[in-house]
C-alpha cells in the first residue's frame, strides 16, 4: 500500500469517527462556556443513540430514505429533555454539577436499556435498515489528491458536523448572544449587573448541549454501530468531553481535537491492515486521546484554562 | 428542626423519592410495582444464600464509597475510583496467579499490590492537581479509560492472547469455608472483614491523626491551611493516594474473593461510579458509607432476582439509584422544603 493509498483509507474513516465527537464536543463548549460543567454528555449521547435507533426501527417503513434524518430530530428532542433535568438540578437546585452529570449518565443508560428490554425483550435492538447514504460531493470530489481523500464517499452527517462547528464559532464569538453566554460563564455577577438573565442563559446553553449531544449520539448509532445495546456509546461522550478540553473550550479547537481523536480511534480499528501502524500495539492508540488530554491540561501542550465560573452555581447576592 | 436532623433527613427522603420514581416507572411501563419490589426484597433477603451474596456485593461498595468519601473530605472529587479499582483488580489477580507462596505472605502481598496499584492511579491526578492545578475530575475520568484499555492489554499479554487470567492460587484467595457453611455456600468471603476494618482506618485517620486534621482543613479552606503552615500540595497528593488505595482494595475484593481471576472488560464495572452515590448518601462519613454501601449493594444484588421473579428488567434499580443520586445532590431544594414546612408548623 502506498502512502497516498493509506491516506485515502485513513482520512475518510477519521472524519467518519469524528463527526459524533465534534457535535457532542461543541455541545459541551456551549454548556461549559456558560458556566455549567456537563459530565452528562455521555448520558445525553446514550439517549440520543437509543431514541435515534428506536425511531429508525419503528418508522423506517413510513418515511423511507428520510428516516435517519427524522431520527436525528427525535434524538435531539429526547436528549434536550434529559439535559433539562441536568439544568434544573445544577442551575435551579444548586446541585453539584459533576454529581448531577454522573446521575444523568447512570439514568440515561439505565432508562434506555430498561426500555430496550421492555420493547425488544432482549439486551440490544435489531439492526436498522435505513442508514445514512454515502455520496461523492459534486465538483469537490474531482480535485486531485484532496478530492478522493476528503470529498468522496462522504457522509452528509460529517458535513453537518463541520458546519455546526463553524456556526457555533460564529454564534459564540460574533453575536451578542455569544458574548452574553461567555460573560455568564466568566463572571456571572457582572453579567447579572448588566441586566443579563444568568439562569436563562445557562438553561439555554445546557439545552443546546443536550440537543447537540443527542444528535451526536444518534449519528454514532446510525452510522457506526447500526443498533443499540449497553456498549454502543461506551465512552464517546467522555471522549467528546476530552476533545472539548483539548480544544480549549473553543468550537474550532474542539473540532480539531475531535478530528484528531477520530483519527486515533479509527487507527485503533483499521490499523492492523495498514503498514507501519500495525506494528504499534492498539492499546497505545486507544489511550492516546486520554493521555493527550491530561498532558494538555497539565500545560505541556499549551495552557488550557476553563471558563472562570465553570461549575459554580450562581446565587444572587452572594459575594 | 435542627441542622443535624435535616442533614439526616435529606438522604432518607432521597431514597424514598428514588423508590417512588422507580414505582412510577414500573407502573407506567405496565408492571406491578408491588410485585417488582417484592421480588427485589426476596432477592436481597430471600434465604441464607442470597443474604450471603448480598453481603458479598456490599463489600466492594464499602471500599469504593470510602475512596470517594475520603477524597471528598479533603476537598477533592475522585471520579477515578472506577479506574483505580480496575488496576487494583488486575494487580491482585496478577500476584495471585504469578507466584505461589505460603498463604500468610501471599494473601497480604496480593492485597497490598492492589492497594499500591490503586494508590499509583490516584497519585497521578493528585500530583497534577498539586503541581499544575489541573482539576482532578477531568484527569481521573481520563485515567479511568487509560486503566480500562491498559489492563485489557495486560490481561491479553499475561494470558497469551486470552480474555482472562488463570484462577488465582488458593493461597491468595479470600475464600472462607466458615462463611460458606454459614450462608448455604454463597461466595461470601473474608473481604467483608477487611472492608469493615478499613472503615475504622478511615475514621481513625480523619479523627485521630494530625494528617487527618490537615486533610480536612485543606478540604475546608486550602488558603487558610496554607497560611497556618500546612503543606497543601503534600496533603492533596496524600489524599488522592489514600483514596486510590481504598479503591484498589475494592478491586482486590473482586480479584481475590468473588471471581478469583480477572477478565478483559468491554466497559466499566460501575462499582466506582456507584461509590459516588454511596459516599454522598453516607454524607462522606465512615459510618455513613456502611449504610450507603448496604443500601446500594443490596439494591444491586437484589435486582438480579427481578427479571426471573417478576419479569421486570433489572435496570429499574439503576434508574432508582440514579434518581437517588440526583435528589441527594439537589439537597438544597429538599432542605428548603423542610425549612418551609417547619416554619409553617411554627406559625400554626
Amino acid at each position: 500500500m502506498s502512502f497516498l493509498e493509506v491516506l485515502y483509507f485513513i482520512v475518510p474513516s477519521a472524519i467518519f469517527y469524528a463527526a459524533p465527537l465534534i457535535l457532542t464536543a461543541i455541545g459541551g463548549v456551549f454548556s461549559e462556556r456558560s458556566g455549567v460543567v456537563n459530565i452528562g454528555l455521555e448520558g445525553l449521547m446514550v439517549i440520543g443513540a437509543f431514541v435515534g435507533i428506536l425511531f429508525n426501527l419503528l418508522f423506517a417503513d413510513q418515511f423511507g430514505n428520510a428516516t435517519p434524518w427524522l431520527a436525528l430530530i427525535a434524538a435531539m428532542a429526547a436528549a434536550l429533555l434529559l439535559s433539562l433535568v441536568h439544568a434544573v438540578a445544577s442551575i435551579s437546585f444548586r446541585a453539584d454539577q459533576v454529581v448531577s452529570g454522573v446521575a444523568i449518565n447512570l439514568l440515561a443508560i439505565a432508562l434506555s436499556l430498561y426500555l430496550v428490554k421492555k420493547i425488544f425483550d432482549k439486551g440490544q435492538t435489531d439492526f436498522i435498515t435505513e442508514r445514512f447514504p454515502r455520496y461523492d460531493v459534486p465538483f469537490l470530489s474531482d480535485i486531485p489528491v484532496l478530492g478522493p481523500m476528503l470529498f468522496s464517499k462522504m457522509y452528509n452527517t460529517s458535513i453537518l458536523a463541520l458546519v455546526v462547528a463553524i456556526v457555533a464559532w460564529f454564534v459564540i464569538y460574533k453575536t451578542p448572544f455569544g458574548l452574553r453566554l461567555r460573560s455568564v460563564g466568566e463572571h456571572p455577577m457582572a453579567a447579572d449587573t448588566m441586566g443579563i438573565n444568568v439562569a436563562r442563559m445557562r438553561y439555554i446553553a445546557v439545552m443546546i448541549s443536550g440537543a447537540l449531544a443527542g444528535i451526536g449520539g444518534a449519528i454514532y448509532a446510525q452510522t457506526i454501530s447500526g443498533d443499540f445495546g449497553h456498549a454502543t456509546i461506551n465512552g464517546q461522550g467522555f471522549m467528546a468531553l476530552a476533545a472539548m478540553i483539548f480544544g480549549k473550550w473553543h468550537p474550532l479547537g474542539a473540532m480539531g481535537a475531535a478530528l484528531f481523536f477520530g483519527l486515533a480511534q479509527s487507527l485503533s480499528i483499521v490499523g492492523p491492515s495498514i503498514p507501519y501502524i500495525k506494528d504499534i500495539p492498539s492499546v497505545f492508540l486507544l489511550i492516546l486521546p486520554y493521555v493527550l488530554t491530561i498532558l494538555a491540561l497539565a500545560g505541556f501542550i499549551g495552557r488550557a484554562n476553563a471558563p472562570k465560573a465553570n461549575g459554580v452555581p450562581y446565587i444572587k447576592g452572594q459575594r | 428542626m435542627s441542622i443535624r436532623a435535616t442533614n439526616l433527613l435529606v438522604p432518607v427522603i432521597s431514597v424514598i423519592l428514588g423508590l417512588l420514581v422507580g414505582a412510577i416507572v414500573m407502573l407506567v411501563s405496565g408492571y406491578d410495582p408491588i410485585v417488582g419490589y417484592t421480588a427485589l426484597w426476596n432477592g436481597i433477603f430471600g434465604d441464607l444464600y442470597t443474604i450471603g451474596e448480598t453481603i458479598r456485593q456490599i463489600t466492594p461498595y464499602i471500599l469504593a464509597g470510602l475512596a470517594v468519601a475520603f477524597a471528598f473530605r479533603s476537598g477533592l472529587f475522585n471520579i477515578g475510583v472506577e479506574g483505580q479499582l480496575i488496576v487494583g483488580w488486575f494487580a491482585a489477580a496478577y500476584v495471585g496467579v504469578a507466584v505461589e507462596l505460603p498463604k500468610i505472605i501471599h494473601l497480604p502481598l496480593a492485597i497490598l499490590a492492589a492497594a499500591a496499584a490503586g494508590a499509583l492511579w490516584g497519585f497521578v491526578p493528585g500530583l497534577l492537581k498539586a503541581k499544575f492545578h489541573v482539576h482532578e475530575v477531568i484527569v481521573t475520568i481520563m485515567m479511568n479509560y487509560i486503566a480500562l484499555h491498559t489492563t485489557n492489554a495486560l490481561i491479553k499479554t499475561v494470558s497469551d492472547g486470552g480474555d482472562r487470567t488463570e484462577s488465582i492460587f488458593l493461597s491468595a484467595s479470600l475464600r472462607s469455608e466458615f462463611f460458606q457453611n454459614l450462608t448455604d455456600f454463597s461466595r461470601l468471603h473474608y473481604g467483608i472483614l477487611i472492608a469493615l476494618a478499613m472503615v475504622a482506618v478511615m475514621w481513625f485517620i480523619l479523627e485521630k491523626t494530625t494528617l487527618g486534621f490537615e486533610l480536612k482543613a485543606v478540604g475546608f479552606n486550602h488558603n487558610a491551611s496554607e497560611y497556618a503552615g500546612m503543606n497543601v500540595n503534600k496533603n492533596v497528593i496524600l489524599a488522592m493516594v489514600i483514596s486510590g488505595a481504598f479503591a484498589g482494595l475494592a478491586g482486590s475484593m473482586e480479584a481475590l474473593g468473588t471471581f478469583e481471576y480477572v477478565s478483559s472488560k468491554g466497559g466499566f464495572t460501575g462499582i466506582g461510579f456507584d461509590g459516588i452515590a454511596v459516599a454522598l448518601l453516607g454524607m462522606n462519613t465512615p459510618l455513613g458509607v456502611i449504610f450507603g454501601a448496604t443500601l446500594f449493594g443490596s439494591l444491586k444484588y437484589g435486582a438480579l432476582n427481578m427479571p426471573n421473579a417478576a419479569g421486570i428488567p433489572l435496570e429499574i434499580v439503576e434508574i432508582v439509584i440514579a434518581v437517588i443520586i440526583f435528589f441527594v445532590a439537589s439537597g438544597y431544594i429538599i432542605r428548603l422544603f423542610l425549612l418551609r414546612a417547619a416554619k409553617k408548623k411554627e406559625a400554626k
